[in-house]
């Protein structure tokens, strides 16, 4: 209920509004830097896409954004305000909302039960107060049906859909409840090829209906069929970031795959 | 594939062809169906072999019998599919029942005092385990272990000390005392046929606890505390307070069965309960819930509960040696993991 409460609070965005600026955003695990000099821009209808290998620090990044982390340097501005997360409720209350890759639904829970968990309608305030199950049932099918998933009965354990619909449940959950900026969290990583293409046109969906969405990934083919903008981390530095039109896939591939390290490599290994 | 495919894709994807749940899918999607079957079968095996139990007087000392199973299952069951084991559960009732027991004949104070001060106790030993759990993350099952060896020394220390024997006093006529029999351990008569009141707690105690599993926010913490806790922390639910709240009530259900033992037969034996904890684990097994937690209901402990309840009874009705009840015991548990494994994959895979 909270979470449909704050629904009000939290400003609409027209395309183009900036929600998330980032300004020299580093990270300090003890003396060990995780991240360092991170400028990053997140805008509603765009997809800002955050590519690295393991270890580059894409999941600092998003622990930042999401709040289960706070940053050690630089700014971070939400809706033009200087902001500190406390805690992922604080991140969700001003309307950013991260689908992680392993954590995204209860795979014994029926469909509906798994969207509006943590979130469910009561007909009451009291503690015991019944669940208004038929609604609940009718807002998840519909809400699916928008970002057309069709699933043939609300009430199956969401264990029985395939890993990419399960992906699309969260990321649907997320923008009912009022999301404004969508962190996808590796949403790709462990799908096989046609599950990726379902998966990314729900990010494609989100981003059309003015969401800002962060992307991270590893793999520069599916950024580069969404993404707007496109920045890549290496130990923790930014190593590229531009936008759509100063980018190539070939140029985000070989920058991904290892850039210049990658010909010495090719060069060191090379046949006699 | 590119920018193409990212056009909104139509909200009509395809003919709406959401499919009225059939009843053989709505039946087999319920943890509770095996172990439902498996009770049919056993009452209509000893219906034939065990003559006696054809009497009603025999279904009610069963529903008794299960009842003194039931309660503290329920609980259990709930704690289970919240993804949590409690082994101190057996010798917890045993723990109020000596509370409630001694501190009225001790202190010579009304029983209702003794009582509710019990209450207090399995309110905190609940907590004490429930917060050890959470706040550690040691499992469940060594925090209880723990939990189980203390009470079992507390009972038969702190009794010695206080009685001289590993057995209380006769409290039946400290003041109080008959109006919380009347409470937690009488009987009534139904058509000739005397039937004991936890058989009346038991039902509701269950039937309460399923509307809560399926109709409130609680049911449904409860469930993906246990089914994925790390996700139902992402999206808000207080898994840590969900779990301190089962242990909690398991509590309240160990002190409400050790009333009834209390008030049943006057005193209580310091050394009982032990043992009694798998009983509960096994009916709602039995019943269907998950051991790993996040599936299970309350009905299937209570069914795993009355099958119990009936093998005890009616082996003695079909005139076995009741020494080979254990083994009984071990067979079912076996078969009725089997089955429930089988039905949750028929229901898993249904598309």
């Amino acid at each position: 209920m909270t979470q449909t409460a704050s629904h009000d609070s939290i400003p609409t965005s027209k395309a183009g509004d900036t929600l998330i600026e980032m300004e020299g955003v580093g990270k300090f695990y003890g003396a060990i830097r995780a991240l360092s000099g991170i400028n990053l821009r997140v805008s509603a209808g765009e997809v800002t896409c955050v590519l690295g290998d393991n270890g580059a620090g894409k999941s600092t990044l998003i622990k930042i954004m999401s709040g289960l982390h706070s940053y050690s340097e630089g700014s971070m501005r939400v809706d033009g305000e200087q902001t500190h997360f406390g805690s992922p409720r604080e991140a969700l209350n001003h309307g950013i909302a991260t689908v992680y890759q392993d954590l995204a639904v209860v795979a014994l829970m029926e469909v509906w039960r798994n969207f509006f968990l943590g979130s469910e309608l009561k007909s009451g305030r009291y503690p015991f107060a019944p669940l208004k199950v038929n609604e609940m049932r009718e807002i998840a099918d519909t809400e699916l049906r928008k970002m057309g998933i069709a699933v043939k009965d609300i009430n199956q354990p969401i264990g029985t859909l395939s890993g990419g619909q399960r992906q699309c449940v969260a990321i649907a959950r997320a923008v009912y409840f009022g999301a404004r900026v969508l962190i996808l969290d590796e949403p790709t990583a462990a799908l096989g090829v046609k599950q990726s293409g379902v998966v990314l046109k729900y990010t494609a969906a989100a981003r059309d209906a003015g969401l800002g969405v962060v992307f991270i990934t590893h793999n520069p083919h599916h950024a580069f069929m969404v993404g707007d903008h496109f920045i890549i981390l290496k130990l923790g530095q930014r190593v590229l970031d531009k936008k759509r039109s100063e980018v190539t896939l070939e140029e985000l591939t070989t920058e991904m795959a290892g850039g210049d390290e990658l010909a010495e490599l090719s060069h060191e290994l090379k046949r006699r | 594939m590119s920018q193409t495919v990212v056009q909104q894709p139509s909200p009509a994807a395809g003919p709406v062809e959401r499919s009225k749940p059939s009843l053989w899918n709505a039946m087999t999607s319920r943890p509770e169906v095996g172990a439902f079957v498996a009770a049919v079968a056993i009452y209509i095996f000893f219906w034939f072999v065990a003559p006696p139990f054809r009497h009603p007087e025999s279904l009610s000392t069963v529903l008794y019998a299960s009842s003194q199973i039931g309660i503290v299952a329920v609980a259990v069951g709930l704690l289970m599919i919240g993804g949590e084991f409690d082994l101190s559960a057996g010798v917890a009732y045993i723990a109020c029942g000596l509370t409630a027991s001694m501190l009225s004949y001790q202190l010579s104070v009304n029983m209702w005092v003794g009582a509710l001060v019990a209450l207090v106790l399995a309110l905190f030993i609940g907590f004490v385990n429930g917060y050890l759990v959470v706040k550690t993350g040691i499992p469940s099952f060594l925090v209880t272990l723990g939990t189980f060896f203390i009470l079992q020394g507390m009972n038969l220390g702190v009794t010695k000390k206080l009685t001289g024997s590993v057995a209380t006093q006769n409290v039946s006529d400290i003041d109080g005392f008959q109006s919380l029999k009347s409470i937690f351990a009488s009987s009534f008569d139904v058509g000739g046929v005397t039937v004991r009141i936890t058989v009346v707690y038991w039902l509701v105690f269950v039937a309460v606890a399923t509307w809560v599993m399926l109709r409130t926010r609680i049911g449904n913490w409860i469930l993906a505390s246990g089914g994925n806790a790390a996700s139902a922390r992402a999206v808000g639910v207080p898994v840590a307070r969900v779990k301190i709240g089962l242990f909690m009530f398991v509590g309240v259900m160990a002190w409400f069965y050790g009333m009834h033992r209390l008030f049943s037969f006057n005193t209580i034996q310091a050394g009982e309960g032990v043992g009694q904890e798998f009983l509960y684990i096994i009916a709602v097994v039995v019943g269907g819930t998950l051991l790993t937690g996040g599936y299970g209901s309350a009905i299937g402990g209570a069914i795993g509960a009355f099958i119990f309840g009936m093998t005890t009874q009616c082996i003695v009705y079909a005139g076995w040696d009741p020494n080979w009840f254990k083994a009984f015991l071990g067979v079912m548990l076996l078969l009725a993991v089997a089955v429930n494994l089988y039905v949750r994959k028929l229901a898993t895979t249904r598309k």
